[in-house]
């Protein structure tokens, strides 16, 4: 006798990002088309050939964390904590689940840049000391074991770093273990604060980032435009989420992943597809089941094309090209927490049954033939698929089914 | 040698350890011990760094380990800035 398998809902989110720091403001900035994107203010002897970034606003971590928890941490863990707040106070996750039956399973690609580069310029320069928190605040899973502390999860936590699919392959992975029995519950999603000036020069020297805001999949894009933020869902087993009487965004029903095995900042389609074709064979669907894709669309000229591709081969024998937007005009590029916050963008569109605009994307690029959503638009949600596509080849493609 | 004294720094650290543990400083007394007030490890390695900062000394790592009391703590940096070569205060031209 088989067991059937179980099925995993979403039933809490929380964010902090450039366009909302609620899933209130998100939700009401992604369907209004407001841009958190704006001009960063340097320093007088800081130099940059770039302005346009994402940046998060009015976010005062010292009110809302434990000041022993704030000081041990910094902007970028802070972000995936207080958005885990808001998630686990949205789902009333405890005391319905055991702490050794939940996981929590974050992305965060880069680590504490904010905690680090401070210290090592007065290292360099000054002959200064480091400060002794450096390492618990720089180190990567920092967000990650803070919020198991602080929740007292005593169940598998996990931080990946696969650069800009990093939360993207952090949710499908508590997704398959909670579908797996592994646990019940888990607090997934990513962070990442890399607005320092520091790794903003290193973008810079990569030629790949637009002078002032990010078109994507237009035919005068430019470049990305790098952001900051965190996004954190809540998931657990549906039977269970439906027993306890939990609201529900949606359902979690597909993960796939693939390597491109071809460069480390080239994408290559034949991986973005075959992740795409592995989560719609995850969720046991075929491509016409897609009624919206929420695309990595970073707005370079090298992953446009070849996310565009990738969905020609995934989707072309299936009629027409289901709706396709890229969110990053609005909230940025968040590379490690890219997935996450695209992933919330995807099932709101689906719990609101809205269609988010492909912000900058006009006038399209017309070799790329895509579906794409230039205006406003309610649609009838069937499932939808979030994409993240990493420097190194590394790709994740997450299916959400709206919940009945 | 650079006279200091135990109450000058211990002052000070009471303002350092009430500002670090965010408890009032009136609540601190040479006789409170950090246990008392919940000062970790890692509280204690923050603590030194913020009075090494502050005095301008260097605690040896294996002193650490004996400093359990406000007043061991401000006996061993009084202790740290006598043994400071004197700083001269004028320049000589």
């Amino acid at each position: 006798m088989s067991v059937p398998a179980r099925r995993v809902v979403v039933t809490g989110a929380g964010c902090i990002t450039a366009i909302g720091n609620s899933v209130a403001e998100f939700c009401n900035s992604l369907f209004s088309s407001r841009s958190g994107i704006a001009p960063i203010e340097l320093q007088p002897e800081q130099k940059l050939n770039f302005s346009a970034v994402a940046q998060v606003k009015d976010f005062s971590s010292e009110n809302l964390l434990p000041s022993a928890l704030f000081v041990l941490t910094e902007r970028s863990a802070q972000f995936g904590i207080v958005a885990a707040k808001q998630a686990v106070e949205e789902s009333r996750l405890f005391p319905d689940y055991a702490p050794e039956s939940t996981a929590v399973v974050m992305g965060c690609a880069v680590g504490g840049r904010e905690a680090d580069e401070p210290e090592v310029v007065k290292l360099y320069r000054q002959q200064g000391r480091v400060h002794p928190f450096t390492v618990p605040r720089v180190m990567a899973s920092s967000g990650a074991s803070q919020i198991s502390i602080l929740f007292g999860i005593t169940g598998p936590v996990l931080n990946f770093s696969t650069a800009c699919a990093s939360s993207a392959h952090a949710i499908g992975h508590a997704f398959h273990m909670i579908r797996a029995g592994m646990v019940d519950a888990a607090i997934a999603g990513g962070h990442e604060a890399p607005l320092t000036y520091g790794f903003l020069k290193a973008w810079e020297a990569l030629r790949v980032v637009s002078p002032n805001g990010c078109k994507p999949f237009s035919d005068g894009r430019d470049g990305m435009t790098l952001g900051e933020g965190g996004a954190v869902l809540v998931l657990e087993e549906r039977e269970r989420a439906l027993s306890r009487g939990a609201s529900i965004y949606a359902e979690v029903c597909g993960f796939g992943m693939s390597s491109d095995a071809f460069h480390i900042t080239q994408p290559r389609p034949s991986g973005p597809a075959s992740a795409m074709r592995n989560a719609l064979r995850d969720a046991q669907m075929y491509p016409a089941d897609v009624s919206y894709i929420n695309a990595h669309g970073t707005g370079t000229e090298a992953n446009d094309r070849a996310e565009a591709e990738a969905i020609q081969e995934v989707f072309g024998d299936s009629g027409a090209y289901p709706p396709v937007s890229s969110t990053k005009a609005l909230h940025g590029h968040t590379i490690g927490a890219a997935g996450a916050i695209e992933a919330l963008a995807t099932i709101l569109a689906l719990r609101d049954r809205r269609l988010p605009v492909s912000v900058g994307a006009e006038p399209v690029d017309p070799a790329l033939r895509l579906n794409l959503i230039h205006a406003p638009a309610t649609f009838t949600p069937s499932a939808a698929l979030s994409n993240s596509f990493a420097f190194g080849g590394l790709n994740a493609s997450l299916v959400f089914r709206a919940h009945a | 040698m650079q006279a200091t004294s135990y109450d000058a720094v211990l002052e000070r650290c009471i303002q350092l350890v009430a500002k670090s543990k965010r408890i009032p400083p009136e609540t601190i007394r040479p006789e409170t011990s950090f246990e008392e007030i919940g000062a970790d490890s890692l509280d204690m390695i923050n603590l030194s760094f913020e009075v090494e900062e502050l005095f301008d000394v260097q605690i040896p790592d294996e002193s650490l380990s004996s400093i359990h009391t406000v007043d061991d703590m401000v006996k061993g940096v009084t202790a740290l800035i006598s043994a400071k070569p004197a700083v001269p205060t004028e320049k000589r031209a």
